[in-house]
């Protein structure tokens, strides 16, 4: 590989991990592991199911201050 | 890299390191530019997280990749998701940032750039970072369970206990001194005001939007927000210029407050998807992109710094907020440097996406200092500005008085010159009608980001835009910070009602969550009325309380964690939690001794309710008079927690140090990974 294509790849590589990390952090993750789990397709359904399931689990979710 | 070409590296981080804060702490007289602490900063957490972090790492926890997580073990999908380290290191920064790390170290410029910023470096490198690190990994081989629980477990039943009443008491003095900080930054300024009010609509339209239109789309909808946000903010201009519609939100700050607890008891009773929700997921994209916005311009521009490294204030007699530099700089910089809220998510949500325990370092450690990066560009911000400007925005009315003229000869007089004709010029560039007696942090804060902003972005054109953008983004993190913490502070009253009447226990039973949640708002509401009708300004007294709630929770982690490390037979390393614990002691004791019986009426409460006893009786000095004997009381009962725990952590220490006591850990059994070939 060139050096060229090795710093693309690499900057590849960080995108994709930028773009999880905010999947993560917007719970979009959160969602397709939960279509997954469910053996489902996103729909209006199946989200208003995921946040029921997770109303809990966010509304306990500390923020610092 | 060969190994001595590593040590040539390291040699020169040192170096660099050494040079800068050796130029910070002796240069006088001349100013300095902002690069100096960015360099410091740098070298310090990057050989606070190579050396000290790795020595934590190896010799004290002992890290084992080949140890299963919980993640792992209890994977459900839900819960319990083994997760990519950076995207799990992502997660914990947006959970731990908040506004502490730019307020405190803003209030804490009234001392000078030197006491808070040397504070922030070591502070976090040998404070924050060791706890954040070993609660998390603590919390990690205990399945993920929460300070509380492990106060509980490990320290013993009296143990939980004052760490629950901890918890509950900091949440609440919080939650009334980011109210505060909110009521301080909107009054009387139809433009914020209006542009907060609008996020309300807009977080409302992103919930029908992800529940209706496109289900699950957080990222796209949160976008679609945040451009909804400028677009209020530019409208605000023409609201604030309008007679008409400048009059519906030039809001005073009792009127505010009312808002601000209506709101909150709002916030906490309805459904979580249609406003908390998308408010956090938006208040967390303006954050997270305002964050790497400020690092970019620091960088860009690279500012010089205005104000002295020690002002004639590390005497005690600061306008901002009365005390010393020690024990007040330690407490006015919580999050940034050392954060007892931290070990709460620490122990909540991150230990459940934890894949390997290696990876508790990097997230633990590394985060923190990210964190407390943060605070050094909050300090770069306030000390950008003139400190005349800075003393004019933070200092309250009850000391230099409430005409522009006036104000301005007093300032000047401490040697920080300034007019009332600069005051009014900076004003109007801002948008605003006034910028004096803005106390809370917050506006100066705002002054400062715009300064540097407009310096690299649209030039003085766009110095108003940018002010707005920055007390919007203030604004909505600390309303996102109110609304989750009385959530949270609802669950936990109602997890501990429910062990005396069941039915309050159920948390979605509504005649509980109603009064769970007004009991919650009213504690905090009541702080923030009291702030609201000081005529200090309220941050003089309420955000010491609250540095002394957040240092105290600090100090329960750190029991937590010294203990479980003897246990462990590791008692030889126990100084790593065992120094920033006596550290935090000697601060917060200090600190609430001052608070409570200082003789200095500006600092003392006893003396102040004295003072306003001895004086012209009326129905608001009677009022005042009690609220200062009630925070004597709330920081009285805090030390006494604290110390409770404190003396039952120590005589478990001695127990298990002499042999009186066995050295059990109540942690996980061990669980070999079945990832053991990814570990390489």
């Amino acid at each position: 590989m060139t050096v060229t294509g090795a710093l693309l790849s690499r900057v590849h590589r960080v995108l994709q991990i930028v773009h999880a990390m905010l999947r993560e952090i917007f719970d979009e993750s959160a969602y397709s592991r939960f279509l997954r789990r469910r053996d489902l397709t996103p729909s209006r359904d199946s989200y208003a199911q995921f946040l029921q399931e997770s109303e809990t689990a966010r509304a306990q979710r500390v923020r610092c201050c | 890299m060969s190994k001595p070409g590593r040590a040539v590296v390291w040699m020169a981080v040192a170096f660099a390191g050494t040079i800068s804060i050796a130029t910070i702490a002796l240069r006088r007289g001349e100013q300095l530019s902002a690069m100096w602490l960015v360099v410091a900063a740098v070298c310090s957490y990057a050989l606070g997280y190579r050396f000290y972090s790795k020595f934590i790492a190896a010799k004290v926890l002992t890290l084992d990749s080949m140890r299963a997580t919980p993640a792992e073990r209890l994977e459900n999908g839900r819960d319990f998701v083994r997760t990519n380290k950076w995207v799990v290191f992502g997660h914990h920064f947006a959970a731990i940032a908040g506004p502490g790390p730019l307020v405190g170290p803003v209030l804490a410029a009234q001392f000078g750039y030197l006491p808070g910023t040397l504070w922030i470096l070591v502070g976090a490198v040998f404070g924050g970072c060791v706890q954040d690190f070993v609660i998390l990994l603590f919390s990690v081989r205990r399945d993920g369970r929460s300070l509380t629980e492990m106060a509980k477990d490990e320290i013993g039943r009296v143990g939980g206990l004052v760490a629950y009443l901890a918890v509950i008491s900091i949440i609440v003095v919080l939650l009334g001194v980011c109210a505060l900080i909110v009521v301080n930054a909107l009054k009387a300024s139809p433009w914020g005001t209006f542009t907060i009010a609008m996020t309300i609509p807009i977080a409302l339209l992103m919930g029908i939007y992800l529940r209706r239109l496109r289900p699950g789309k957080v990222l796209e909808s949160s976008i679609l927000g945040f451009l909804l946000v400028m677009l209020a903010i530019w409208g605000g201009q023409w609201v604030s210029q309008s007679p008409a519609w400048g009059s519906y939100f030039a809001l005073s700050a009792p009127t505010l407050a009312i808002l601000i607890i209506v709101y909150g008891f709002a916030a906490s009773a309805l459904p979580v998807w249609l406003l908390l929700a998308p408010r956090d997921y938006l208040s967390t994209f303006v954050k997270l992109g305002t964050i790497a916005m400020l690092a970019l311009g620091i960088v860009a521009l690279r500012p010089t710094l205005h104000m002295p490294a020690l002002t004639r204030f590390i005497d005690g007699t600061g306008p901002v907020f009365a005390g010393n530099v020690f024990p007040f700089a330690f407490i006015t910089i919580a999050c940034g440097a050392v954060s007892g809220f931290h070990s709460l998510i620490s122990s909540g949500t991150t230990p459940k996406l934890i894949s390997r325990e290696t990876e508790t370092r990097m997230v633990g450690y590394g985060a923190m200092l990210a964190e407390s990066m943060v605070a050094i560009m909050a300090t770069i911000a306030a000390c950008v500005l003139q400190p005349g400007t800075y003393f004019a925005i933070n200092s309250p009315a009850g000391i230099v008085g409430q005409a522009p003229e006036a104000a301005a000869s007093v300032i000047s007089s401490w040697g920080f010159a300034v007019t009332a004709a600069d005051m009014h010029a900076l004003a109007q560039a801002v948008g605003e009608q006034t910028l004096f007696n803005r106390t809370g942090g917050a506006p100066a804060f705002a002054v400062g980001m715009a300064h540097i902003f407009s310096h690299t972005i649209g030039g003085q054109a766009l110095m108003a835009i940018w002010y707005h953008f920055a007390i919007m983004f203030e604004a909505l993190f600390i309303l996102t910070v109110l609304d989750a913490g009385t959530r949270v502070g609802r669950f936990m009253l109602q997890d501990a009602l429910g062990h005396v009447w069941k039915p309050m226990g159920r948390t979605s039973w509504y005649p509980s969550i109603l009064s769970t949640s007004a009991l919650i708002v009213l504690a905090w509401g009541y702080f923030l009325w009291q702030g609201v009708k000081d005529p200090l300004g309220g941050i003089n007294s309420l955000w010491p309380l609250f540095g002394i709630a957040n240092q105290s929770l600090a100090t329960v982690a750190l029991c937590v964690a010294t203990t479980i490390i003897v246990k462990m037979g590791r008692a030889r390393y126990a100084a790593v939690t065992l120094a920033p614990l006596s550290w935090l002691i000697a601060v917060t004791f200090t600190a609430s001794y001052h608070k409570v019986f200082d003789p200095n009426p500006r600092i003392g409460f006893l003396s102040h309710a004295q003072q306003l006893a001895s004086g012209v009786s009326s129905p608001t000095s009677a009022r005042l008079i009690f609220n200062d004997r009630l925070d004597a009381v709330v920081t009285g009962v805090m030390i006494l927690m604290v110390s409770v725990i404190v003396l039952e952590s120590a005589v478990g220490w001695v127990r298990v140090a002499s042999g009186r006591a066995e050295a059990r850990v109540r942690e996980t059994p061990f669980v070999a990974t079945r990832f053991a070939e990814e570990q390489g």
